[in-house]
């Protein structure tokens, strides 16, 4: 299993690499050590949604709320700091938010049965709405924002802003989620093979509620960061951002049938997206391409998992059996 | 729910003409805009009422839909010729639909104008632009000219690749740097009106191009997202983020300095031509047809192309002196 997941992520780090390697055939500049620390900076949000959403996908669900949570908790963030609420208070009260909206996908899903591809296409439009209608359609602009509401995700911090270590910290706490707890264990089983998993104990739809408010909260504290680093809050902020984060998890091997993937999968994957964002501009692609380019790259993505998808599944349903 | 907004706003318009009645002799002049509760119109208002206290005999109706509807203006309209206003002056919600119900004015004596969004030209006697595509081409390269008297290079973050008017405006701007020898424009990025991409394609404008002076961003999103990119890579004074933007958006950034000035079209000034030139119609001492030129008060005059279209004057420029004032208007 260690060798079969290792070479996934092996393939997808070796191609990461080699990317960057082209990029500095073109811009050498780019693979400047401050630059790679903006490329990763810059994925920050990228990556904590893409773990986010592997939680919801390894349970053979998809978030597709993920990113108007996102635009909601961050108006909300910036309609609290313009009332005046400090910032201690809006970071928790955000989370909280955002895993309270991931909360009303996952009961849809849970005690509806409602396909989760149904609800949170409903709940994406819903978020959407929501924040026009406590906005009025109006912008929060920066000069209404306190500068400790701005400053906290560019704060330097041991040579990496505040953004990126959240990054970190999240990764850290996924990989101990994912690979160390039961609940972690949960999502593989429920994705992998639900029947089996109510015969071991489990409940099924509370492992994919638990999943969708995880979601939720990480999109509800992303929200904030957002905002903040963009320094504007209005009804379109993260729109369409959801397919990338989709994407980021194809890309790094979490299977959309649930049950397969790894958080270094997701976390390449996003990373693997964030360097062809940020290179296409510099090395002077053609805005026509560069889509064309994105695209191009998922399909590949997806071809590959296609053809390893089989075995690979297997393989994985095997350990979660050596593991109950 | 329509029935009852038809009601409402056929009642407020009533409301506002019978309030008038008193003055038998003052004419007047309905501001039909897009959607009431909009900053821009508000301040579009300002400059008619300014027109009216300078022309005298004149009451302004300031109204509109609650939403931005053709619909909604069509009932506003009924209204207002149903109360016989002597003249209107409307920013459409739709070019097309509004032509019949204009028709049905012009065809009871009252003069019809369009400003801002225009109808088409069976609907209306004139439009008024706020500007033109040239005026606004040659304002987005003097702004960056104004602040690198060394002259240098720039570059232009804009909306969309396939977006009209900003490729209109950049064309317009390519056309007028002629003036301008020692300004030398090295990419049109896009960000596509998103505060993300906006935001990387400037940080990479700035990778990319060590010695730029300036980023010219003609959109909204474009602007504040390479005012807040500059900001961040430590590089304001060292680049002028300038284009179109509206002061409540633009404030902050203007007093960091990552952007000395900014133009967008002025409201105020829109909203008094656009009175000035309905009481000249509608008093007959003008009329609106090809080549004909129309007097503006304060604002000069305009000349009125094949189309009987005009376009009012320069965008407006921005910077720290006024900006807040304005901030609190749009």
């Amino acid at each position: 299993m260690t060798r079969l997941l290792t070479s996934r992520e092996a393939q997808l780090g070796v191609a990461i690499l080699v990317m960057i390697a082209l990029i500095a055939v073109r811009f050498p500049a780019f693979v400047a050590p401050a630059n790679l620390a903006n490329v990763f900076n810059d994925t920050s949000a990228l990556i904590i949604l893409a773990l986010a959403q592997m939680a919801v996908i390894l349970t053979k669900c998809i978030d597709l709320s993920i990113a108007a949570t996102l635009a909601l908790c961050g108006m909300v963030a910036a309609m609290m700091n313009v009332a005046g609420v400090p910032l201690a208070a809006i970071i928790p009260l955000v989370i909280l938010l955002g895993a309270g909206l991931g909360a009303v996908n996952g009961l849809l899903v849970w005690k509806l049965d409602i396909p989760p591809i149904v609800v949170t296409l409903g709940t994406m439009t819903i978020y959407r709405g929501v924040i026009f209608l406590i906005s009025g359609g109006k912008w929060i602009n920066d000069q209404q924002m306190s500068a400790a509401f701005k400053s906290f995700p560019r704060a330097d911090f041991l040579f990496l802003p505040v953004l990126s270590w959240t990054a970190i910290l999240v990764v850290v706490v996924f990989a101990v989620l994912i690979g160390r707890t039961p609940l972690g264990r949960s999502f593989f089983a429920v994705g992998g093979n639900p029947h089996a998993a109510v015969y071991t104990g489990i409940n099924v739809g509370r492992t994919q509620f638990l999943a969708f408010v995880i979601s939720g909260a990480l999109a509800g504290l992303t929200g904030y960061l957002w905002v903040a680093r963009y320094a504007v809050a209005y009804v379109d902020i993260a729109g369409g951002f959801e397919l990338d984060v989709v994407a980021a998890c194809v890309i790094g091997g979490i299977s959309i049938a649930g049950g397969a993937g790894s958080v270094g999968g997701a976390v390449l994957g996003a990373l693997f997206l964030g360097v062809i964002k940020n290179a296409l501009p510099v090395i002077g692609i053609s805005p026509f391409w560069q889509m064309a380019i994105s695209g191009t790259a998922i399909i590949l993505a997806i071809a590959v998992n296609a053809s390893q998808g089989r075995t690979k599944g297997r393989v994985i349903l095997k350990s979660a059996e050596h593991v109950a | 729910m329509s029935n009852w907004k038809t009601l409402l706003t056929s009642a407020a318009v009533a409301t506002a003409v019978f309030a008038n009645v008193a003055h038998a002799d003052t004419k007047r002049i309905a501001v039909v805009v897009k959607a009431l509760g909009i900053g821009f119109f508000d301040a579009v208002d300002k400059g008619a009422e300014e027109a009216a206290k300078q022309l005298g005999d004149v009451q302004i109706i300031y109204t509109g839909p609650t939403k931005t509807t053709a619909e909604g203006q069509i009932d506003v309209i009924n209204a207002l010729i149903a109360q016989k206003v002597d003249a209107i002056a409307i920013s459409a919600n739709d070019k097309d639909a509004l032509v019949p119900v204009l028709k049905k004015a012009m065809d009871r004596g009252i003069t019809v104008i369009s400003f801002d969004s225009g109808v088409a030209p069976a609907g209306r006697e004139m439009q008024l632009n706020a500007s033109s595509t040239e005026l606004i081409g040659k304002m987005l390269i003097k702004m960056a000219a104004d602040s690198m008297p060394d002259g240098g290079k720039v570059a232009v973050l804009s909306a969309s690749a396939t977006a009209t008017n900003q490729n209109a405006w950049i064309d317009a701007m390519k056309a007028s740097m002629s003036a301008y020898p020692n300004i030398k424009l090295d990419e049109v990025a896009y960000g596509d009106d998103m505060a993300d991409k906006s935001y990387r394609e400037a940080q990479a404008l700035m990778q990319k191009y060590p010695n730029l002076k300036a980023i010219i961003a003609p959109t909204t999103v474009g602007i504040q997202a390479a005012a807040q990119a500059v900001e961040d890579a430590k590089m304001v004074g060292k680049i002028n983020v300038t284009g179109l933007g509206l002061p409540s958006e633009m404030a902050g950034h203007v007093h960091t300095g990552a952007s000395q000035g900014f133009a967008i079209w002025n409201p105020i000034d829109l909203g008094y031509a656009a009175t000035m030139i309905a009481d000249e119609l509608m008093t007959k001492k003008a009329e609106a047809k090809p080549g004909a030129v129309l007097d503006m008060g304060r604002m000069g005059k305009v000349t009125l192309d094949a189309n009987g279209e005009g376009a009012m004057a320069d965008p407006f420029f921005y910077n720290a002196k006024n900006v807040d004032e304005f901030a609190k208007i749009f």
